[in-house]
């Protein structure tokens, strides 16, 4: 299962692209009820939008996006558009989806 | 050709070149990598120079920054950003009392509109500032949020 | 917000006086003139927004995080995990009624074969056990949230209608539900109905306690601050905490009971879970 989920939709040439993330976004600085050690940062750092191949946005978090992230944003674009969209996380995971633009 | 018209062409040319180079040359991001330095810094006036070089900001009403003025909790703040300047090249967010005031960066290409959206976490009270850069100037709109105890919820 | 005190006297009267029982119709009736009166803007089917329906401040970031929660994941999730097969190639869609798909609002309700309320999620759990599986936990989200949210999403808009069958067992569940309901229990000796009856719209602490009616609706929900699905049984005993009381262990009587008692006094509302909720 992708851990991400988009929808996308074209009104008058604007495409608003909405999309949710399965991640734990860990601060770094919360404590482990059990060990009382710190749990260690888990977060994503880094989401590339792109439409049909071209980059439309770059996104950076820090550690105090919420967890499972929502981002939206905008562009110029249409109806059948390929929107791909791209984590990495700060330990080097990555996950990407491809959603079509209604 | 008189003023006006030299004017008009020049405009007209420029507008073709700016369009052409849309069309043909990819976007390139501000920044090469994730900026771990500007993340990381604690203090809300060294993070915004970190970020730009410089801290000369500039409030306008050009920037629509919606947050909640109580959130029901700090661990989702809904966060929305918007504005009819041009020429943006980023939208970044600043929560001057989290342990690190920035929170986020959006960085645009020429196809995107300055528009975004997400939710945040904070850990109390504190004004949340929304930076616009557009034509090199950085344009910003800030506002408190109050972060409550709560006990119940639901 | 003034609290109407001929109405604190008449439900506490009614619904609490030993031995002057009212039939379980005329205490829905009690509760939705009390929560008439006090919320006289808020239309009846609305109350399955929880809070929402009393607290307008709130209700737009509620909105706003309900236009793509953080649920959707676990509704997924749910899907998956509902249509895979149990090792001995059953599945969860042969334990329901129409494959498991739009039921949520029939749960609870009283098993007269087995003479006690039956909950969902106990119904998923007798399910697995049936085909050789092991149970899932009610707690800290995972699998049972997630096939919970899933029923209930396949089941939105379908209205609970719950009837309480002519069972002397039947009637004694919901009087023991309501029963725990309004009595006063913890170090802070609150009662579900302190908080959810008489109080709702005021502020306690930082909060405005939710309405009783339409409770049941949106479980489980994603709450905020857990970051994850909540069941309804987690729930109760998230406030049993609260008002420092230890908590009874999930599905066992009195939650079940108490379930039951408080679905009746939603009658009438749509299911609408899973829920987003601070």
């Amino acid at each position: 299962m992708s851990t991400i989920k988009i929808r996308a939709k074209e009104s008058k040439g604007a495409v608003t692209v909405k999309a949710l993330m399965k991640h734990p976004m860990e601060t770094g600085q919360r404590k482990d009820k059990k060990t009382g050690g710190k749990i260690p940062a888990h977060f994503i750092q880094e989401v590339v939008g792109k439409a049909n191949g071209d980059e439309v946005i770059t996104v950076h978090w820090g550690p105090a996006v919420s967890k499972n992230p929502y981002l939206t944003f905008v562009y110029s674009g249409s109806k059948g558009d390929k929107v791909e969209l791209k984590w990495t996380d700060n330990k080097g995971n990555t996950d990407s989806k491809i959603a079509e633009v209604k | 050709m008189n003023r006006r018209n030299f004017l008009k062409n020049s405009l007209m040319t420029a507008a073709t070149i700016t369009t052409l180079a849309g069309l043909m040359i990819k976007p390139k991001r501000v920044y090469a990598g994730w900026p771990k330095e500007s993340f990381d810094i604690t203090d809300l006036s060294e993070s915004i120079k970190s970020v730009y070089g410089h801290d000369n900001l500039e409030e306008s009403s050009k920037v629509k920054l919606k947050v909640p003025d109580i959130a029901e909790n700090g661990a989702i703040v809904p966060v929305n950003v918007k504005t009819s300047l041009d020429n943006v090249e980023s939208i970044m967010l600043f929560v001057e009392n989290n342990p690190q005031p920035l929170s986020s960066g959006y960085n645009f290409s020429s196809k995107s509109r300055p528009i975004i959206g997400t939710r945040i976490k904070m850990g109390k009270t504190s004004t949340v500032m929304a930076a616009v850069k557009s034509n090199g100037k950085i344009y910003t709109s800030a506002k408190e949020v109050k972060i409550t105890i709560g006990g119940c919820g639901g | 917000m003034k609290i109407n005190f001929s109405n604190f006297f008449a439900i506490s009267f009614l619904l609490v006086s030993v031995g002057v029982y009212a039939s379980p119709e005329e205490d829905r009736e009690l509760f939705h003139d009390h929560f008439e009166k006090l919320f006289p803007n808020t239309e009846y089917s609305d109350y399955k927004n929880g809070v929402y329906s009393i607290d307008s401040s709130s209700r737009e970031q509620w909105e706003s995080i309900e236009d793509f929660p953080p649920y959707e994941i676990n509704v997924e999730n749910g899907e998956e995990l509902f249509n895979t097969p149990f090792k001995n190639g059953n599945t969860y869609a042969q334990c329901f009624e129409n494959g498991g798909i739009g039921i949520r609002q029939n749960y609870p309700f009283f098993d007269e074969d087995k003479n006690m309320v039956m909950t969902l999620e106990l119904a998923i759990n007798n399910c697995r056990k049936k085909n050789g599986e092991k149970p899932l936990s009610y707690y800290k989200g995972g699998p049972m949230a997630d096939i919970s949210a899933y029923m209930a999403y396949t089941s939105r808009g379908n209205k609970i209608n719950l009837e309480i069958p002519n069972n002397q067992k039947a009637l004694e569940a919901y009087e023991h539900g309501k029963k725990l309901y309004f009595t006063k229990v913890g170090q802070l000796n609150f009662s579900c109905a302190d908080c959810h009856v008489y109080k709702t719209g005021i502020k306690l602490r930082a909060d405005i306690p939710s309405p009783a009616i339409g409770h049941t609706t949106h479980f489980p929900a994603y709450r905020s601050g857990a970051g994850r699905l909540v069941t309804l049984h987690e729930r109760f005993a998230g406030c049993l905490s609260r008002v420092r009381h230890k908590p009874f262990k999930a599905q066992n009587e009195e939650y079940r009971n108490l379930e039951y008692f408080i679905t009746y006094m939603s009658n009438g509302l749509e299911i609408n879970g899973p829920g987003s909720r601070k």
